[in-house]
């Protein structure tokens, strides 16, 4: 056990830093296999003859900052207007499962309601527009990203709102916000400048994830993104998956170009912080009240609620395209429902149900026995883990997917290896672990060691300490860290396509692939299934406590 | 010559180099040594050192001597030294039983007889039929009885206390601390009690030793 926080940061590093080396070797022409022998500037060269480079680049930059900077700006209103309010609660009550749907389905769910065809053009149709037909207007995929940045936004806020929370009790909120108040401070802009610098010190690496996340993101853009010429990440899979293996060359070069991209754009924001950090002293010393106060609180709340309902009408309406019978166009509603678009796919559905369960299962089983073992390992031995490790925790989710993804698969070419299941599964492992580790982390360190005095002043040697007491008594956090990487299994794209080398099919890889199919009956049904078996992981984490302490008060309240 | 009873000898306890608490002294079976001393002059941590259960960047030199065995080296799960806190820590997962249970030695076998043992403990304190609580249930003398109860069954040969009474209201108070001295009496075990309360010292009748700040 001594070992555990070793071996997890080999399980963890290893593949990222080993899948970039993978990378860049193609990228500077270096892949023995495909006739790459020699150092050469050739991939950079195609790269740059490729007449939609700079666009695609511009895009990842674009959605990126403007995603990051809204969900964060959003986040932030919403804590500063309403943290505390009963409308607050309400909304916390919100997050989980609004963080429980994948990123994909909220995606799908977006693109239907904002579609020309999609609900809100048809509940305006047709006595507000004069649209009998859908209008040829390209909202969904807008050459600007602006529906991608939507469909970011809509899942990046609950993340960094989570994220916040966490982060909440440290900066003891509420005094510091009662000593503003009292001054004559405005509710928000008291909050703004008495607790968000604090709370802003804590959030910084979820928010440099989110900025990575967003700006190489694959399966949102996708659906939502441009498409000629998509954001750099999505060409870069595209040539991956292209029939003539030399144009690996190129992706190499243009996943390392998106790695570049995020080192730079990642550096900037942190200048960015200074400066703002600086503005904002100045705005703070002047002494403002507040004068916009008011209004500031209500667009938080318009924009929190316009995102979070967009995700869960989104679904909503996919639901029942699922079971839409004749659906013609101005119709806001079908003609019938059926279940017979349900009964044809049924059939389909169950092996990606099972490849998703099996390779989630895995996945998590594993990232929970490394984060115990790790977690165990620092009571027992007294390790303290130091504010670099919370870095390396963070690394997998600061490197974009898809700068180190193509390198493991090269590098899984060149050893012969056959990319199965289990690959995907380690390859999860790397994403589903920081999750874990977050999620687990404070209530197990929060756990009173006295009880393990106790358990030890009675004569029980530490393992039974553990697997008798301190697990038992951490059954709901460590539930809720095994859903949450659960669903962020469930929810990975690019890892399972890459890893799997396109042959390990699971829920999400299938219900992206029929994106561009563009049938909304089965796009529904998978975004469903989807977002349900992610469902189904966190009602369990809910019930199984409750059942198991239904007798233990203490606990049942704690849950 | 084996002396029974805690014998302390020049135990010294450090924090990242410095010291915190030096101590010499010797608790015999059946008295109690009082020790008091201003909130964070390390007396939890003498008691940690007892148990061995320092926390990290803390250590402790010197020997710790029960009934004539040094118990300095070994794991705090083989030191048979009992310990109470202020709050009780019943662990909150398993019932009033399941937390005897967790005291019983596994010397003691089969299911009858486990469950007999647990069940005169619980008469004796005057909790008979509680065995299947939830300890969340329970008031705060009744919650202290079946932590001590708890901590008998598991044999100790020394008793610590931390503050164990702090929690209780004054009338409860006397009661659980008779309670626990008698016991504590009965079976000849040294006690090491760290208080705040004059009271409780006095009702101890032991030596005091009071810690000081460094
Ligand atoms: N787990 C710990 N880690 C670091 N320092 C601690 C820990 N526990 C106690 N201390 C410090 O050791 C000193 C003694 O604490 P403690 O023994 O709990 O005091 P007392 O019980 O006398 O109030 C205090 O300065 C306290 O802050
Ligand atoms: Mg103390």
């Amino acid at each position: 056990m001594r070992l555990a926080p070793a071996l997890t940061l080999v399980l963890l590093l290893g593949p990222v830093l080993a899948g970039l080396a993978g990378t860049l070797a193609p990228a500077l022409g270096l892949f023995p296999a495909l006739g790459g022998r020699s150092l050469s500037l050739a991939p950079a060269m195609a790269l740059l003859d490729w007449p939609g480079l700079v666009p695609a680049a511009r895009l990842s930059v674009t959605t990126g900052l403007a995603a990051t900077a809204l969900s964060l700006a959003i986040t932030a209103l919403i804590m500063a207007g309403w943290s505390g309010t009963r409308a607050f609660r309400w909304m916390e009550r919100a997050l989980s499962p609004l963080l429980s749907v994948p990123h994909a389905a909220a995606a799908f769910g977006i693109a239907f309601l904002i579609a020309p065809s999609g609900w809100i053009s048809r509940a305006l149709s047709p006595w507000a527009t004069d649209w009998h037909h859908p209008p040829d207007l390209l909202i969904v995929q807008d050459p600007w990203g602006i529906a991608m940045v939507l469909g970011l936004v809509a899942k990046e806020v609950p993340f960094l709102l989570l994220m916040t929370l966490a982060a909440l009790p440290q900066a003891m909120p509420r005094r510091s916000l009662t000593i503003a108040q009292s001054l004559g401070y405005c509710r928000v802009t008291g909050w703004l400048k008495a607790v968000f610098p604090r709370i802003y010190a804590q959030i910084r690496l979820p928010v440099y994830a989110v900025l990575a996340y967003s700006m190489s993101v694959v399966d949102v853009a996708i659906i939502l993104g441009p498409n000629t010429p998509p954001p750099l990440a999505v060409q870069v899979v595209r040539w991956m998956g292209d029939p003539d293996l030399t144009m690996r060359f190129q992706a190499a070069a243009g996943a390392v170009l998106q790695l570049a991209l995020v080192v730079v754009v990642l550096t900037l924001w942190r200048l960015g912080e200074g400066v703002a950090g600086r503005l904002g002293k100045s705005w703070i010393a002047r002494g403002g009240r507040g004068r916009f106060d008011h209004a500031l609180g209500l667009a938080g709340m318009a924009a929190a609620t316009l995102t979070a309902g967009a995700v869960l009408l989104g679904l909503a309406g996919l639901a029942l395209w699922s079971v839409a019978g004749f659906w013609t166009f101005p119709d806001a509603w079908p003609d019938s429902l059926t279940l017979r678009a349900w009964m044809r796919h049924a059939p389909g559905l169950r092996d990606p149900v099972l490849e998703t369960v099996i390779i989630a299962l895995a996945a998590t089983l594993i990232a929970l026995a490394l984060t115990l073992a790790c977690l165990q390992a620092e009571h027992r031995f007294g390790l303290s883990p130091g504010a670099r490790s919370l870095w390396l925790l963070y690394l997998p989710l600061l490197i974009p997917q898809i700068a180190f993804l193509p390198g493991l698969q090269t590098l899984a070419l060149i050893a012969g290896a056959d990319m199965g299941r289990g690959v995907v599964i380690l390859g999860h492992v790397v994403f589903v672990l920081p999750y874990v580790f977050l999620s687990l982390g404070d209530p197990f360190r929060k756990w009173d060691t006295r009880h393990a005095t106790i358990a030890a002043a009675l004569g029980a040697a530490p393992r039974r300490t553990f697997w008798a007491i301190r697990l038992p008594m951490l059954l709901a956090p460590v539930l809720t860290a095994a859903a949450v990487g659960f669903g962020v299994s469930v929810g990975q794209y690019l890892p399972t396509l890459l890893i799997g080398g396109g042959r390990v099919q699971t829920l999400t890889t299938e219900a992206v692939a029929l994106a561009s199919g563009g049938d909304r009956r089965v796009i529904g049904i998978y975004a469903l299934a989807q977002t349900g078996v992610v469902i189904l992981g966190f009602a369990a984490a809910l019930l199984l406590p409750r059942l198991a302490w239904a007798n233990r008060h203490a606990l049942r309240a704690a849950a | 010559m084996t002396q029974t009873g805690l014998r302390l000898e020049n135990l010294r306890i450090l924090r990242r180099g410095r010291q915190l608490v030096a101590l010499d002294t010797h608790v015999a079976p059946g008295a109690v040594l009082t020790v008091m001393g201003a909130s964070g002059v390390g007396k939890s941590t003498l008691l940690a050192a007892i148990t061995g259960t320092l926390p990290t960047g803390f250590r402790a030199e010197g020997r710790i001597i029960l009934n004539g065995e040094d118990i300095s080296r070994k794991a705090p799960e083989h030191r048979h030294v009992g310990i109470l806190f202020q709050e009780e820590l019943l662990f909150p997962h398993l019932s009033v039983g399941g937390n005897l249970a967790f005291g019983l030695p596994p010397r003691i076998r089969g299911r009858a007889a486990r469950r007999t043992k647990i069940k005169e403990a619980l008469d004796d304190v005057g909790l008979a039929g509680f065995a299947a609580r939830d300890p969340a249930t329970l008031s705060g003398g009744q919650k202290a009885r079946v932590a001590l109860m708890r901590m008998l069954l598991s044999e100790p040969k020394a008793l610590l206390l931390d503050e164990a009474f702090a929690g209780l209201d004054a009338a409860l108070r006397a009661q659980v601390r008779q309670l626990v001295f008698d016991r504590a009496r009965a079976r000849a075990l040294p006690v090491l009690m760290v208080t705040h309360d004059a009271a409780d010292a006095q009702a101890a009748g032991g030596r005091l030793i009071v810690l000081e700040p460094r």
